[in-house]
C-alpha cells in the first residue's frame, strides 16, 4: 500500500523488510499498474533501440568499406569469412534492423511507452480500462523479443527478406538463407507484437472515451491524447489484416498452401508444389497495415509535440480543433494510400492514379499541422530547453520528410526514385528526425513525472546538438544518392558502373552514423544519473497546465491524490483571465478571485 | 543561447538548398551527385522531378525562414514584449489549407499524362495492334535472361535467341519489353532510361522507352531477391539499328555453333 505526502511523493507505507519477494513481483514485475507497464515498455524498447542502432551500424560498415573487416565485432561474428560482412549477413542486418526499429521501437515506445504512462493521467483516470489486459499488452511483448532475438541464432542468422518480407522469396524455403526457421520466427514474432498492439488499442480507446475526469470533453483533451486515441484507432481497424496475412504466409511456408505462390515456379533448380497465388495479394495486404502503421508511428509524437511546444512557447496551441481534424483526416485518408508503395510492383497502372491522387491529398492536413504548430511559435516567450529544442526540430524534419513524400506520391518520379535511398532519406527524415527526435523530446519533458527528478540540462542539450548534426549529416546526403537512383537493399552498390563513384559519400554518412549512435551516451548517462540523482522536481516543474502535472511526481497507485476536475483546456498559457502565464486543467476559475462566486464545473 | 537555436534551425534550410544545388551543378566534390545521363527520348520525369523539386523547395526555405524568424524574435531571454494571446485563427488557417490543395491538384493533374505516356500508352503498330515486344526480360536468382523472338517474331519458338545479362536495343526506336520473373520478385531498373519495374513471377508485364545515345549502361535489380541481389548485373547496349541487326545475327550463329557443337559432345 502507497499514499501519497503533500509534497507529492509517494510513500510506501511499510518499511522494506516487509516488502516481500511476492509483493516486488506485483509491484513491479507483473503490475497491473499503468505507469509501471508503461515504464517496462520504455525500458525495454530503449534497449532495442540500442540494439537497432547497432545493426544500423552494421549496414553503413558495409556501404563505406564493403567487404573489409568489421572492427572488434568481425572476427567474432564472422571468423569463417575471415572478418567479413557476408551478403548473406548483410541482407538479414537491414532486414533485422527495419524490424526492431519498427517493431520493437517505434510504435511500442509511442502506444505502449507513453500511451501506457500518460492516457490515465492525463485524462484523470485512475488507471486504464482493463488493467489486467494492459499487463498482458506488456508480457506478449517478451515472445516477441524472444522470437525475433532468437532467430538471429537459428539457422540463416535472422529473417532476411525484408522487413515488409515479399513473397515468395519470404514464403519459399528454398529462395533465401534465412528463409528458414528465421523467418517462421519473424512471422510469429509479428503475430506477438500484433496481439500487445491490439490489447494495447482497445485498452486505449475504451479508457479515453469511458474514463474522463469531470469537465474532461474530448475537445478539451490534450493532443497528445487524441494522438493515441486516433492511433488506436488505427490500430484496431488495420492490425486484423496484417494479422490474417502473417498466419497466411506462415500456412504458406508451414503448410505448403499457396496463396501467395504462383504456379510453375521453379527456385534454385527445384519447381514449387504448391501454386495458383499472388505475391501481389501480400503487398495489398501488407501495406493495407503497414501505410496506416506509418501513422500509428507518428501521430502520438504530433500530439506530444503540440504539449510541449505550447508549454514552452507559453501560448495556447494555434487551432486546436483544425489539429484535432487534421489527425483525423490523416488517419482517414491512411487507410486509401497504401497502393502508392505498389506503384512500380506490377499492379494496374490506372488504379496508379487513384492512389496517386489519394496520397497526394495527405499532404493537405499535413500542411495544416505544420503551419498551426508555427503559428502556435509565433508570437510567444520560447524557452529553449531540451525537449523544446527535441519538439523544435521535430517541426523542421517532419516538413523535409513530408515534401520528399511528394516527389514519391507523383508516380512518374516515384518510377525513378523508388527502392533507392531516397525513399531511404524520406522515411528516415520521418521516423528518426520525427518521431524518434519527439520520443527524445517526450523522455526529457515528462522524466520528472516518471521519476520524481530533473534531467541534467546542459548534458540534454549537447545530447541534442549531437544528435540533430549527425542526423542531418546521415540522412540528407540520401536524398543526393536517391537521386543517382543509388539503390536500397544491396550489399555492394558499388558492383555497378552507375554507383561506384558514390563510395565516398557512402563514407561520409557512415562516419555521421557512427558518430550518431555514439553521442547517444551522453543520454544514457543523463537518463540513468537523473533517475537516482537528479534535483527533486516538484509536481510541476515546467508550470504546465496538463492534469498529469497536477498528480505527484511520481504519481503513487491511483495517480490523484484528489479528485481531479476539468474546468478547461490544456493550452492556456497566457491567459489574461490569472496573473500567471499558465492556467493549470483543474484550477477552478478565478480562483484567485474577482468574485465571490462559488467555482462551478463549466462544461462546455 | 536561443540566437544559437535559431541560427542552428536556420542551418538546415541554408545548408539543404546549398546541397542540392551543388550537386544538380556537378561541382566538386559531388561530380555525378545527380540523375545519371538521360539516354531516352522522354524527359518527363526528370522535368516532374524538377517542378516538383522548385515547389517544395520554395515551401521548405519558407517554413524555415519562418520557424528561424519566430525563433529569433520570440526568444523569452530577449523578447519582452506580450504573448499574442490566441487560439487560432479562420482566416489564415483557410489560407494556408487552400493554397496548397490547389498547388497539390496543379500537380495531380500535371503528372497525370507523364504516367499515363510511361505506363498505359503502350506504343502501337501502323494498324493500331500494340507493338509487339522486342525482347523479353526474364529475372531469375541472380541474373537476366533476354529471350528474342527470332525470326518469326514469336516468342517459345526454335529460333530464339538466349542471352544472359545482355540486351541490345536499337537506338531511335521505340523499344517494348516484356518482363517477367522466373523465381521471386525482381525489379528490372534502368537508371540511365529513367525506367523500373518490379519484376513478378507468374505476371507479364510491358515497359517501352526509346533510347537516343549509344552506349552501355547497367541493369540494376532493384528489388530484394535474396543474398546475391547486389550481384545480379546486367548491361544494356543502345547502338544503331544496323549494329543491333548486326549483333542480332552474331550472336544468334554463336549460339546456333554452341548448340551444334554440345550436341556433338552428347
Ligand atoms: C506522416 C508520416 C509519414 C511516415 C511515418 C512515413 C513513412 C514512410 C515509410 C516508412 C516509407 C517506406 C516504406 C518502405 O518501402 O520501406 C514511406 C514511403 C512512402 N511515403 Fe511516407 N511517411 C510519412 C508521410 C508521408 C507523406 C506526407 C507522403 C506524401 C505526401 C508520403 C508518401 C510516401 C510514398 C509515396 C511512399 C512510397 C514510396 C516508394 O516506396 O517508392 N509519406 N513512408
Ligand atoms: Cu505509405
Ligand atoms: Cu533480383
Amino acid at each position: 500500500m502507497s499514499s501519497i505526502t503533500a509534497d507529492g511523493q509517494a510513500t510506501h507505507a511499510h518499511t522494506s523488510g516487509e516488502f516481500g519477494v511476492g509483493e516486488f513481483i506485483s509491484t513491479y514485475v507483473f503490475s497491473r499498474d499503468h505507469k509501471v507497464i508503461g515504464l517496462q515498455f520504455l525500458f525495454s524498447t530503449l534497449l532495442w533501440f540500442l540494439i537497432g542502432g547497432l545493426l544500423a551500424i552494421g549496414i553503413r560498415w558495409q556501404l563505406a568499406w564493403p567487404w573489409s573487416d568489421m572492427p572488434v565485432i568481425g572476427p567474432m561474428l564472422f571468423s569463417a569469412e575471415g572478418g567479413q560482412i557476408s551478403p548473406e549477413f548483410y541482407t538479414m542486418l537491414f532486414t533485422m534492423h527495419a524490424t526492431v526499429m519498427t517493431f520493437l521501437v517505434i510504435i511500442p515506445i509511442l502506444a505502449g511507452a507513453f500511451g501506457n504512462y500518460l492516457i490515465p493521467l492525463m485524462i484523470g483516470a485512475d488507471d486504464m480500462a482493463f488493467p489486467t489486459l494492459n499487463m498482458l499488452s506488456y508480457w506478449v511483448m517478451w515472445p516477441a523479443f524472444l522470437f525475433f532475438g532468437g532467430s538471429f541464432f537459428v539457422a540463416g542468422n535472422g529473417a532476411s527478406s525484408g522487413w515488409t518480407s515479399y513473397p515468395p522469396l519470404s514464403s519459399v524455403t528454398e529462395a533465401a538463407p534465412g528463409s528458414g526457421l528465421a523467418q517462421t520466427m519473424w512471422l510469429i514474432a509479428l503475430t506477438c507484437v500484433g496481439i500487445s498492439s491490439m490489447m494495447g488499442s482497445v485498452n486505449y480507446m475504451t479508457t479515453i472515451i469511458q474514463m474522463r475526469a469531470p469537465g474532461m470533453t474530448m475537445m478539451r483533451l490534450p493532443m497528445t491524447i487524441w494522438g493515441m486515441f486516433i492511433t488506436a484507432l488505427l490500430q484496431a481497424f488495420a492490425l486484423p489484416v496484417l494479422t490474417a496475412a502473417g498466419f497466411m504466409q506462415l500456412a504458406d511456408r508451414v503448410f505448403g498452401t499457396g496463396f501467395f505462390v504462383p504456379e510453375g515456379l521453379i527456385v534454385n533448380n527445384s519447381e514449387m508444389v504448391a501454386g495458383g497465388g499472388q505475391p501481389l495479394l501480400w503487398q495489398h495486404l501488407f501495406w493495407f497495415y503497414s501505410h496506416p502503421a506509418v501513422y500509428i508511428m507518428i501521430l502520438p509524437a504530433m500530439g506530444m509535440v503540440s504539449d510541449i511546444l505550447s508549454c514552452f512557447a507559453r501560448k495556447p496551441l494555434f487551432g486546436y480543433k483544425p489539429m484535432v481534424y487534421a489527425i483525423c483526416g490523416i488517419a482517414g485518408l491512411g487507410f486509401i494510400v497504401w497502393g502508392h508503395h505498389m506503384f512500380v510492383s506490377g499492379m494496374n497502372p490506372g488504379l496508379g492514379m487513384t492512389f496517386m491522387v489519394a496520397t497526394m491529398m495527405i499532404a493537405l492536413p499535413s500542411a495544416v499541422k505544420t503551419f498551426n504548430w508555427l503559428g502556435t511559435i509565433y508570437g510567444g516567450k520560447i524557452s529553449f530547453t531540451t525537449p523544446m529544442l527535441f519538439a523544435l526540430s521535430f517541426v523542421l524534419m517532419f516538413v523535409i520528410g513530408g515534401l520528399s513524400g511528394i516527389f514519391m506520391a507523383a508516380t512518374p518520379v516515384d518510377i525513378f526514385i523508388h527502392d533507392t535511398y531516397f525513399i531511404v532519406a524520406h522515411f528516415h527524415y520521418v521516423l528518426f528526425g520525427g518521431t524518434a527526435m519527439a520520443v527524445f523530446g517526450a523522455i526529457y519533458f515528462w522524466f520528472p513525472k516518471m521519476f520524481g527528478r530533473m534531467m541534467n540540462e546542459p548534458l540534454g542539450k549537447i545530447h541534442f546538438l549531437l544528435t540533430f548534426l549527425f542526423m542531418n549529416g546521415t540522412f540528407f546526403t540520401m536524398h543526393i544518392l536517391g537521386a543517382v537512383g543509388f539503390p536500397r537493399r544491396l550489399a555492394d552498390p558499388y558492383h555497378y558502373e552507375t554507383f561506384r563513384h558514390l563510395l565516398p559519400m557512402n563514407q561520409f554518412m557512415t562516419i555521421c552514423a557512427i558518430l550518431m549512435v555514439a553521442c547517444q551516451i551522453f543520454f544514457i548517462v543523463n537518463f540513468f544519473y537523473s533517475i537516482f540523482f537528479g534535483p527533486k522536481a516538484g509536481r510541476n516543474p515546467w508550470h504546465a497546465n496538463g492534469l498529469e502535472w497536477q498528480a505527484p511526481s511520481p504519481p503513487g497507485h491511483g495517480n490523484f491524490d484528489f479528485q481531479p476536475i476539468v474546468y478547461r483546456g490544456p493550452y492556456e498559457y497566457g491567459s489574461p483571465e490569472v496573473d500567471e502565464d499558465y492556467y493549470p486543467q483543474t484550477q477552478p476559475p478565478n480562483e484567485r478571485g474577482d468574485t465571490d462566486e462559488p467555482a462551478t464545473m463549466v462544461n462546455h | 543561447m536561443g540566437r544559437f537555436w535559431s541560427l542552428l534551425f536556420l542551418s538546415v534550410p541554408i545548408l539543404g538548398v546549398i546541397t542540392f544545388v551543388w550537386s544538380a551543378m556537378g561541382l566538386y566534390p559531388l561530380e555525378r551527385h545527380w540523375f545519371p545521363e538521360l539516354v531516352v527520348a522522354d524527359s518527363n520525369i526528370d522535368h516532374l522531378f524538377y517542378v516538383i523539386l522548385a515547389m517544395t523547395g520554395i515551401v521548405f526555405i519558407g517554413t524555415g525562414l519562418a520557424m528561424f524568424w519566430f525563433l529569433w524574435k520570440y526568444d523569452d531571454k530577449k523578447y519582452d514584449g506580450p504573448v499574442w494571446y490566441s487560439h487560432g485563427s479562420h482566416m489564415l488557417e483557410i489560407i494556408w489549407s487552400v493554397i496548397p490543395a490547389v498547388l497539390i491538384l496543379f500537380l495531380a493533374i500535371y503528372q497525370m499524362d507523364a504516367w499515363a505516356g510511361a505506363r498505359m500508352r503502350r506504343p502501337m503498330l501502323e494498324n493500331g495492334q500494340p507493338k509487339p515486344a522486342m525482347a523479353r526480360v526474364i529475372g531469375r536468382q541472380f541474373e537476366w535472361k533476354i529471350q528474342y523472338p527470332g525470326n518469326d517474331k514469336k516468342f517459345d519458338t526454335p529460333d530464339d535467341l538466349y542471352t544472359t545479362n545482355d540486351l541490345h536495343v536499337p537506338r531511335d526506336e521505340e523499344v517494348v519489353l516484356e518482363i517477367t520473373s522466373e523465381d521471386v520478385l525482381h525489379s528490372f531498373f534502368l537508371p540511365n532510361f529513367r525506367e523500373k519495374q518490379d519484376v513478378v513471377p507468374g505476371m507479364k508485364q510491358f515497359i517501352w522507352f526509346k533510347p537516343v545515345k549509344d552506349g552501355k549502361y547497367d541493369i540494376v535489380c532493384a528489388e530484394l531477391c535474396g543474398w546475391g541481389h547486389y550481384k545480379m548485373k546486367g548491361q544494356i547496349t543502345v547502338e544503331s539499328a544496323s549494329d543491333y541487326r548486326a549483333w542480332l545475327e552474331k550472336a544468334y550463329n554463336e549460339q546456333e555453333l554452341s548448340e551444334y557443337s554440345l550436341a556433338e559432345a552428347e
